[in-house]
């Protein structure tokens, strides 16, 4: 590989695994070649099922017994696959420390975090228990928990999610290991929560010495940390560079489509992202050739004949630059373009499709009719306590004094850190039920005057949701057809021809075969299903769709092409969405304003360029800046405002901001300035006519 | 509970659009063929398990058995031979004779017949009524739901073999009234147990669509929440065969379920227990009929159970 400036510490050669199933052999991992060189991040990238984790975890000898594991891994010259599960027990935790994707799983609830750094340095040291009771504080010290001495008696359910991820961390780094392995360690946490947790890995690096397998499919977090990177495909390495060649010169189209299709946060123009084509193929008898030959924008017949190997590509600005194609020498990039301006034949690799253009855009906003309005919306959940009888002992203050409207043709990202109440508001949008406080007006309806079921399901037709999980959002038991008729058959539709012909369109209208309609969900990939879920919620041509995270559970090749449907069919059906996300970047690519929720309250609001161009709230501009960019320079030389701490509870109900605790403008103000930030509730003010106002007193 | 099964058919891999509409038939058919396909994967998981397949067997000759049995022999389960009173098998009844002249062999495979009437009815009608009414009370939350569990608990506690047994005697020992007798007395547990799922089930995202959709309550117990225990009720409908033929067997046995004339295995067992040491064959033919029957539906149920739990080790090994 690369450059080796040392004798690398780990080397995998010609790695395979493969899984048994119902369909027959899956292969997950299909010959992946690395080395691993002490101090160094090997970010390891690709979709799901692309066989990046079970890579990491036959280096952890953690496959189950019936998975098959050959080739070779090598630590320090040690062949690990001999080895048997007791000799490895004595290599994990001491020479390879793990650091898994779910905090909250990976510690065990019963015991203090403190015992369980101990019991980690006990298994692979002869220590005495006090020394090792102090290493293990000065652990958390390291990780930045605050009291560390205290709070190493804590059980692991009285920290935050951020907080755990550290202890998980100190756990990994505890016996000094050569080899830390992270497997998705920021994809269950918050942005800003995100950029704290990878300052503290950087700083495990640097304190062990140790090199850094990253695992991730978020290429903003690549850009951020990765030395080099290896890019998977279908269970094999079709691309291994350096991080800034790889981002700047990508030679394989899979990459090139990849970055193409990332949307980005610190772009202003809005183009149509590049969606890769179809799906990843199953990893059960494999065709011969490329495997990303049916996707492929740029394949020639020659592809079909076998597999590219990996090999270094000639020409390349970097030497190292390795690519599984036999077109990658042709790629070429004139300078100008960054991302996905590879040119082949001198034509892009990925032609951009072209925008969508909506007629609604052209009328200006105040003359378009309002089609959802929100006034002071207010909901709180009693806090109860007491095992029989229970009784109330608070209030958790989710959404209070929300104020939003969204006009016909518009799209209102609403977004917000996990906890900021952006689901509750729209749960107390979805019920039709009469708010605690507040009004909600749909279409000019004012909820609370709904009578009667008619009058409710005629407002449903209007009003429609898709959500999140695609998998969980369809019932496994219906056919497609039977899940796209059920919202016709609510609203009282009979006609079986009527449906049948309706059925068609819909499926039609959202890219899908409408043949395809007898299938059950599993037999489609998640993109697909995401597609049948908007198919459903446009059945009834409602005028306003509320979108909960509808692409945060997709791959980014995929997502970039709900994105762009979702895009295209506000444009042509004239729709309005409430989209609800906590990926800014994605807002930013289908959003008209934007509404920011921290606690429950709208800290921010206003159209999407001003916001994004010029936020004001300072908590916007935290959110802003944690959220990395798929571009290692600009990843890298950008200034941060990394936020301290994590979301405080919603259950204190003093006046006062609640942005307070963590506010970085708060400590740079007097004390007269103090007392009004924590003493009076701001309210959301704007300076100058434009729309764009904050709930800061001092901005 | 089986909605990870992996899928059988390959991804879809086109998105491009073909302009062909199929009729109603078509699709019908066509969907069809998709459901069969999904047994399939069901059926080849349950016959790896080769005690499931084995209590399968058994289970269809015990059928063919008890349909065919009567045929064979020229005696029915009330006729009367004098001149064979408490005889031992011999070729002309085969399995001999009770102290009355009725032919056992007549008497077993009867027997048999009610017993696996009673005992199937009542399971798939106490397994229709729970479902419906625990998911039906999940559904529905709050005050409904704490009075229908209400309900449930308190004939949990009730001592229902006392009143099965008070009941059954009052009426003289019809069999359809042992089966209603017995129904009403056996859902509570399966009510709760479909309870407790469906409460997870109706934190799922296509419920809460279906809701926001406008679909009407009765529509998403029926079409969302039941077909997704379904593989928990057929579960439960195989194992409920088996409770239920044995409180049958239990109640006949001690004199308060099937009545003279009629029979079952279980007033067979009750009778020959009696003569166990001058006229085992009473007993033993009856007994072994008894024991095949429950063997082979908890064999059954248990590989149904292993087919169509998607965690289960049914994928084989590689």
């Amino acid at each position: 590989m690369g450059f080796p400036r040392t004798a690398p510490v780990l080397s995998v050669r010609d790695l395979a695994v493969s899984f048994p199933s119902e369909a027959g052999r899956v292969d997950a991992v299909r010959g992946v070649d690395f080395d691993l060189c002490p101090g160094r991040t090997l970010a390891i990238v690709g979709e799901s099922g692309s066989g990046k984790s079970v890579t990491s975890m036959a280096v952890m000898g953690l496959l189950p017994e019936y998975a098959s594991v050959t080739g070779s891994i090598a630590l320090n010259g040690r062949e690990l696959l001999e080895l048997d599960d007791r000799q490895m027990s004595k290599i994990r935790g001491r020479d390879l420390g793990m650091i898994f994707q779910d905090p909250l799983s990976s510690l065990t609830p019963i015991f203090s975090v403190g015992r369980q750094i101990v019991e980690a340095l006990e298994i692979h040291q002869n220590l005495d228990r006090d020394i090792a009771w102090k290493r293990a504080v000065e652990l958390l010290d390291l990780v930045g928990i605050p009291n560390a001495a205290e709070r190493a008696r804590s059980f692991p359910h009285e920290f935050s999610g951020g907080m755990r991820q550290r202890v998980v961390i100190a756990m990994a780094m505890a016996n000094d290991p050569q080899i830390i392995i992270a497997d998705e360690p920021t994809t269950a946490l918050d942005v800003t929560v995100q950029a704290q947790i990878l300052d503290v890995l950087r700083l495990s690096q640097a304190e062990t010495g140790a090199a850094l397998i990253m695992i991730t499919h978020d290429l903003g977090v690549v850009a951020g940390v990765a030395d080099e990177v290896l890019v998977m495909y279908a269970g094999r390495p079709v691309e291994l560079a350096p991080v800034e060649e790889l981002f700047a010169r990508p030679r394989m189209p899979y990459t090139i489509g990849l970055l193409g299709a990332v949307p980005r946060v610190d772009v202003a123009e809005r183009r149509p992202l590049v969606p890769i084509a179809g799906n990843p193929p199953l990893l059960v008898d494999l065709p011969p050739g490329c495997p990303f030959q049916p996707r492929c924008p740029v394949s020639v017949p020659g592809c079909g004949d076998r597999e590219p190997e990996l090999t270094v590509v000639p020409g390349a600005a970097v030497d190292g630059h390795r690519a599984a194609c036999i077109r990658a020498h042709e790629i070429r990039y004139d300078g100008r373009a960054v991302n996905c301006g590879g040119r082949i034949d001198g034509r892009p690799v990925y032609p951009v499709p072209p925008a969508p253009d909506a007629p609604a855009a052209h009328v200006p906003r105040e003359q378009r009719p309002a089609v959802l309005e929100v006034k002071g919306l207010s909901k709180t959940f009693p806090l109860l306590r007491g095992a029989l009888l229970k009784r109330r002992v608070g209030w958790v203050y989710a959404v209070s004094g929300v104020d939003l409207d969204i006009r016909q043709g518009e799209t209102l990202g609403l977004v917000g850190e996990s906890g900021c109440g952006k689901t509750s508001t729209l749960l107390e949008i979805m019920n039709l039920r009469p708010p605690q406080s507040g009004s909600i007006r749909i279409g000019g309806v004012d909820v609370a005057e709904l009578r009667g079921r008619g009058a409710e399901r005629q407002l449903r037709r209007t009003l429609q949701m898709v959500f999140q999980d695609p998998i969980g959002a369809l019932d496994p038991r219906m056919t497609v057809f039977d899940i796209l008729a059920e919202p016709l058959q609510a609203i009282g539709e009979a006609d079986r021809t009527a449906i049948g012909a309706r059925v068609d369109e819909l499926m039609d209208l959202v890219g899908l075969d409408p043949e395809h309609s007898d299938r059950f969900p599993t037999a489609f990939s998640g993109g697909q299903r995401q597609r049948i879920a908007i198919a459903r919620a446009l059945a009834t041509n409602p005028s306003l769709l509320v979108l909960d995270e509808p692409v945060s559970a997709l791959d980014v090749s995929i997502q970039a092409g709900v994105i762009n449907l979702l895009n295209e069919l506000k444009a042509t059906l004239g729709l309005s969405y409430l989209f609800v996300a906590h990926d800014l970047s994605v807002v930013r690519q289908i959003s008209d304003r934007v509404a920011v929720m921290y606690l429950g309250r709208i800290v921010e609001i206003g159209a999407l360029d001003e916001v994004f161009d010029n936020p004001q709230h300072p908590y916007t501009q935290a959110l802003l800046s944690a959220i990395p960019v798929p571009d290692p320079v600009v990843e890298r030389t950008r200034e941060r405002i990394v936020l301290r701490g994590d979301l405080p509870s919603l259950i204190d109900s003093a006046s006062g901001c609640r942005f307070v605790s963590r506010c970085p403008l708060h400590v740079t103000l007097d004390v007269a300035q103090r007392a009004r930030c924590i003493g009076e509730t701001p309210e959301l003010t704007g300076r100058g006519g434009t729309g764009h106002r904050n709930a800061c007193h001092f901005r | 509970m089986t909605t990870n099964v992996p899928p059988l058919q390959p991804i879809v891999d086109k998105v491009d659009t073909v302009d062909t509409v199929l009729s109603p038939t078509e699709e019908r058919v066509a969907r069809r063929g998709q459901r069969l396909s999904r047994r399939r994967l069901y059926m080849r998981r349950f016959l790896r398990n080769w005690g499931a397949v084995a209590g399968l067997v058994i289970l269809a000759v015990l059928v063919v058995f008890a349909i065919a049995g009567p045929m064979l022999t020229p005696y029915t389960y009330t006729d009367v031979d004098f001149t064979n009173l408490a005889s031992a098998p011999s070729t002309m009844h085969w399995f001999g004779t009770n102290g009355t002249g009725n032919d056992t062999f007549a008497q077993t495979t009867h027997g048999l017949q009610r017993s696996m009437i009673i005992g199937v009815v009542v399971s798939l009608l106490t397994t229709l009524i729970s479902a419906f009414v625990g998911a039906a009370a999940a559904y529905l939350g709050g005050t409904a739901e704490k009075a229908i569990l209400g309900v449930v608990h308190f004939l949990l506690v009730v001592p229902s073999f006392l009143i099965l047994a008070l009941i059954s005697q009052k009426v003289g020992g019809d069999w359809k009234v042992l089966i209603l007798v017995l129904t009403a007395f056996g859902w509570m547990l399966g009510a709760r147990v479909v309870w407790s799922l469906s409460t997870s089930l109706r934190e799922r995202e296509y419920i809460q669509a279906a809701r926001f959709m406008g679909v009407s309550s009765l529509r998403i117990v029926l079409r969302h929440l039941i077909p997704n225990i379904g593989s928990l009720l057929i579960v439960s409908f195989t194992l409920g065969v088996v409770a239920t033929v044995q409180a049958e067997t239990g109640l006949s046995f001690i004199g308060f379920g099937v009545k003279q004339p009629d029979v079952s295995l279980g007033a067979l067992l009750g009778d020959g227990a009696n003569t166990i040491t001058s006229a085992p064959w009473l007993f033993y033919f009856p007994a072994a009929m008894l024991t095949l029957l429950t063997v082979s539906m908890a064999l059954i149920g248990d590989g149904l159970r292993d087919a169509l739990d998607p965690t289960s080790h049914s994928a084989g090994r590689a």
